[in-house]
């Protein structure tokens, strides 16, 4: 499944060109933050990485094959919550692997005991907050065991708490052994998170380094100047 | 206007609608409460069939996809236009003794009111169904496909999910069952102690020039309608406190 | 979900059970006999009498004819003597026995503009409302009242068809009649659903008793020989006990608003 290869990806629905001829090779460890500005393609791009939808041009190979061999989740930036309990919430999406119903419950009862929603296992996921619904999406993403877990913006309208609990959970999945791919606008989070960093500008990635590197001097003009305007605030949160 | 002058116009209406049918019930001979007994029972007994046939179909219709669907989908959207009278003759057609079904023996039995009205309530419930799981689908379909829910379980997932939307479904079924006359007195034959129901009830009082007890009983078939879309909405309400 | 479906196939099941258990006679009629309320006068003797339980499912002659045909119904009490015998002829029916008579009646406006009060016997009242142009209103429903209806505008000489004051309403004898006291106009009724009927505003019986009015009831038992299913024994006690002094009688002393409508003349 892994090294990803991507190579001149194009996409452009509804003709709009988002990706022109995008390249970008991923191994299979690590947090990787993809990083750039509003519409620069980084929801499509994963979205792509899903197969929700078709590119108009170019090639993804898995490790040389044309499909992943590993299981594949995603996060949405607005999760879907079923008018079911936490719990139910979690388990049918276990139902696809053919498990048993006592192993389904256990591997249930287990991410949401990591996640911290056990004591909410029989409240209806609708009542949850922002933050909780978050964690339940990824206790969800966790459960099926995924080999690359895609996450958007995971915790785009979330208070700093919950947005440190989400780190956390999302910290322990990488330590589970998945590769994880996400997306964000928060360099703070980048920063804490990330192993490396794509950034993606105009259509194709700009830059693609180590997060310790990238941080220190982003090499692309791009970069520099989206690491500028958001320069004040980064400084901000970290003092 | 909020919860509590919404509630108290509820309880109004209900006060002024239950107590004409009060007058009515407690004045007038049991008769009427053996066809106010068969109207309930022969309209949720439509009304079962039609839900527990028509959510499927409707839930199966939003997420399937073939050619055509599209046909299929207007169709049942037309078939909500189904008038009662034409679905009462075919009902008919079929159940008499010279029909396809005659040996049953059952036309002019409450089993042939149920009959014609399932077929009348199915479609309804069906399409209502139909649209309101295939926007609930719409936004689902991308984490389903990722997870690899496939399409059987789907169907249950979203018939669960929407439950409280497709209560406005069996409301809209529970209507047109209570309401309708054309197929029942066609099936039924309106034979007094045996197949007369509020609506037939009414059309023979109103035959026979008596507009008052036509209009008496009117008001007690829509205190029950009432009532039950009271119970209902109460308890949609209670639901969605409880489940969001 | 399969439990809720398994009682609903029990109550469906009680339902039929209860639709078979006990003798119960189908019979199809019209609309005067059930809404002058004679059906609900006679039935109660009748079960009394022989534990057979009627169910009556009262349309127009014509459509009780057809429901006959298609062995719907165990026995026919209608009036239309000449479509009675047809169904008798063609094997639908075994036999076909004299019952009763009522006779019909010519309804209109009190004010009565037309002179149909005035008119030597029926047919030419007929060419009276012709003449006047005032509006009538017909069944148009095949049944009894509508054929002989036909048959007195045939008498007249007038075709009915040619009127702009006629209007057919397609209905039951109750919505005519709801129809001709809102309009104002002239119609023909059976005696026994006009004095049953509640809402007659300003219309009035303007002529009655005339021998071209008279309207016979027949009982006629749908063939086994046609249709198997049909409960024989029992429709034929019913024909036999409507056609007996018990049942003549009983005939005789209904009353609607106060006032005899049907007469027995069953032949001894």
């Amino acid at each position: 499944m892994f090294p990803l290869r991507i190579s001149g990806l194009c996409c452009q629905p509804n003709g709009r060109i988002v990706l022109d001829g995008l390249d970008l090779e991923l191994s299979g460890e690590g947090i990787s933050v993809i990083l750039g500005a509003n519409g620069s393609g980084k929801t499509l791009l994963l979205r792509l990485l899903a197969g929700l939808l078709p590119a108009d041009g170019g090639t993804i190979r898995w490790g040389g094959a044309a499909r992943p061999d590993g299981r594949l989740a995603m996060v949405f930036q607005q999760p879907m919550m079923l008018r079911l309990s936490v719990h139910a919430n979690v388990e049918f999406a276990l139902h696809p692997q053919g498990l048993s119903a006592a192993e389904r419950n256990a591997r249930t009862n287990h991410v949401l005991a990591r996640v911290g929603l056990a004591h909410r296992a029989g409240d209806c996921a609708r009542l949850l907050s922002g933050g909780e619904r978050q964690r339940l999406a990824l206790a969800r993403a966790w459960a099926m065991r995924p080999r690359l877990l895609l996450l958007d913006e995971p915790t785009a309208s979330l208070d700093p708490s919950a947005t440190e609990a989400v780190e956390r959970i999302i910290r322990e999945i990488r330590t589970d052994g998945a590769k994880i791919l996400m997306s964000t606008h928060n360099l703070g989070q980048a920063t804490r998170l990330a192993d490396d960093v794509v950034f993606l500008a105009d259509g194709r990635v700009q830059e693609h380094e180590s997060a310790q590197r990238f941080f220190a001097r982003p090499q692309s003009a791009a970069a520099r100047a989206f690491m500028q305007g958001e320069l004040p605030w980064r400084i901000a949160f970290d003092h | 206007m909020n919860m509590r002058h919404r509630n108290s116009a509820w309880l109004i209406a209900l006060t002024v609608f239950g107590s004409a049918g009060y007058l009515l019930l407690a004045d007038c001979d049991p008769r009427l409460l053996e066809i106010v007994g068969l109207s309930l029972f022969v309209s949720l007994s439509a009304l079962c069939i039609g839900t527990l046939l028509g959510l499927p179909l409707g839930a199966w219709l939003a997420v399937s996809r073939f050619p055509g669907r599209t046909a299929l989908v207007v169709a049942l959207n037309a078939l909500m236009g189904l008038p009662s009278v034409v679905v009462g003759v075919l009902v008919y057609l079929a159940l008499s003794r010279s029909g396809p079904l005659g040996s049953f023996g059952l036309l002019y039995s409450p089993t042939a009111m149920v009959i014609a009205q399932s077929a009348l309530v199915l479609p309804l419930i069906a399409a209502v169904a139909r649209q309101i799981i295939e926007d609930a689908w719409q936004e689902y379909a991308p984490e389903f496909s990722l997870i690899g829910i496939g399409r059987l379980h789907a169907v249950g997932l979203l018939l669960a999910d929407c439950r409280f939307s497709l209560t406005v479904a069996t409301l809209a079924g529970l209507g047109r069952a209570m309401s309708e006359v054309g197929a029942v007195m066609i099936v039924g034959g309106n034979i007094e102690g045996y197949t007369r129901v509020m609506t037939t009830a009414i059309a023979l009082e109103t035959s026979k020039g008596d507009l008052a007890l036509s209009i008496l009983l009117g008001c007690v078939l829509m205190t029950i309608i009432l009532g039950l879309n009271v119970i209902a909405h109460a308890l949609r309400t209670w639901a969605s406190r409880r489940y969001g | 979900m399969a439990h809720r479906f398994r009682s609903l196939i029990l109550v469906l099941g009680l339902l039929l059970g209860a639709a078979q258990a006990g003798e119960t006679l189908l019979v199809a009629s019209t609309t005067s006999t059930e809404q002058s309320g004679l059906f609900g006068w006679l039935l109660p003797k009748f079960e009394q009498a022989t534990g057979i339980k009627v169910r009556v499912v009262a349309v127009g002659t014509g459509q009780a004819l057809d429901i006959g045909r298609r062995g719907d119904a165990d026995a026919l009490l209608v009036h239309d003597h000449a479509a009675e015998e047809s169904f008798v002829a063609e094997g639908f029916g075994s036999y076909r026995k004299d019952v009763m008579y009522n006779d019909f009646v010519l309804i209109g406006p009190r004010s009565d503009a037309a002179g149909v009060r005035a008119a030597a016997n029926a047919s030419s009242a007929l060419r009276a409302i012709a003449r006047s142009g005032l509006p009538f209103v017909s069944r148009g429903d095949r049944s009894g009242t509508h054929t002989a209806e036909l048959r007195l505008w045939k008498d007249s000489g007038v075709d009915p068809k040619t009127l702009a004051g006629y209007k057919e309403t397609g209905s039951g004898m109750g919505p005519t009649l709801n129809m001709a006291a809102a309009t104002g106009a002239y119609t023909l009724s059976d005696r026994a659903t006009w004095f049953a009927f509640r809402n007659r505003r300003d219309l009035d019986v303007l002529r009655a008793g005339d021998p071209l009015l008279f309207n016979p009831y027949g009982v006629i038992p749908v063939n086994r020989a046609r249709h198997p299913h049909v409960k024989k024994e029992a429709a034929e006690r019913f024909a036999q006990w409507l056609t007996a002094p018990t049942g003549q009688q009983a005939i005789a002393s209904f009353r609607a608003d106060g006032q005899q409508v049907f007469f027995p003349n069953a032949k001894k």
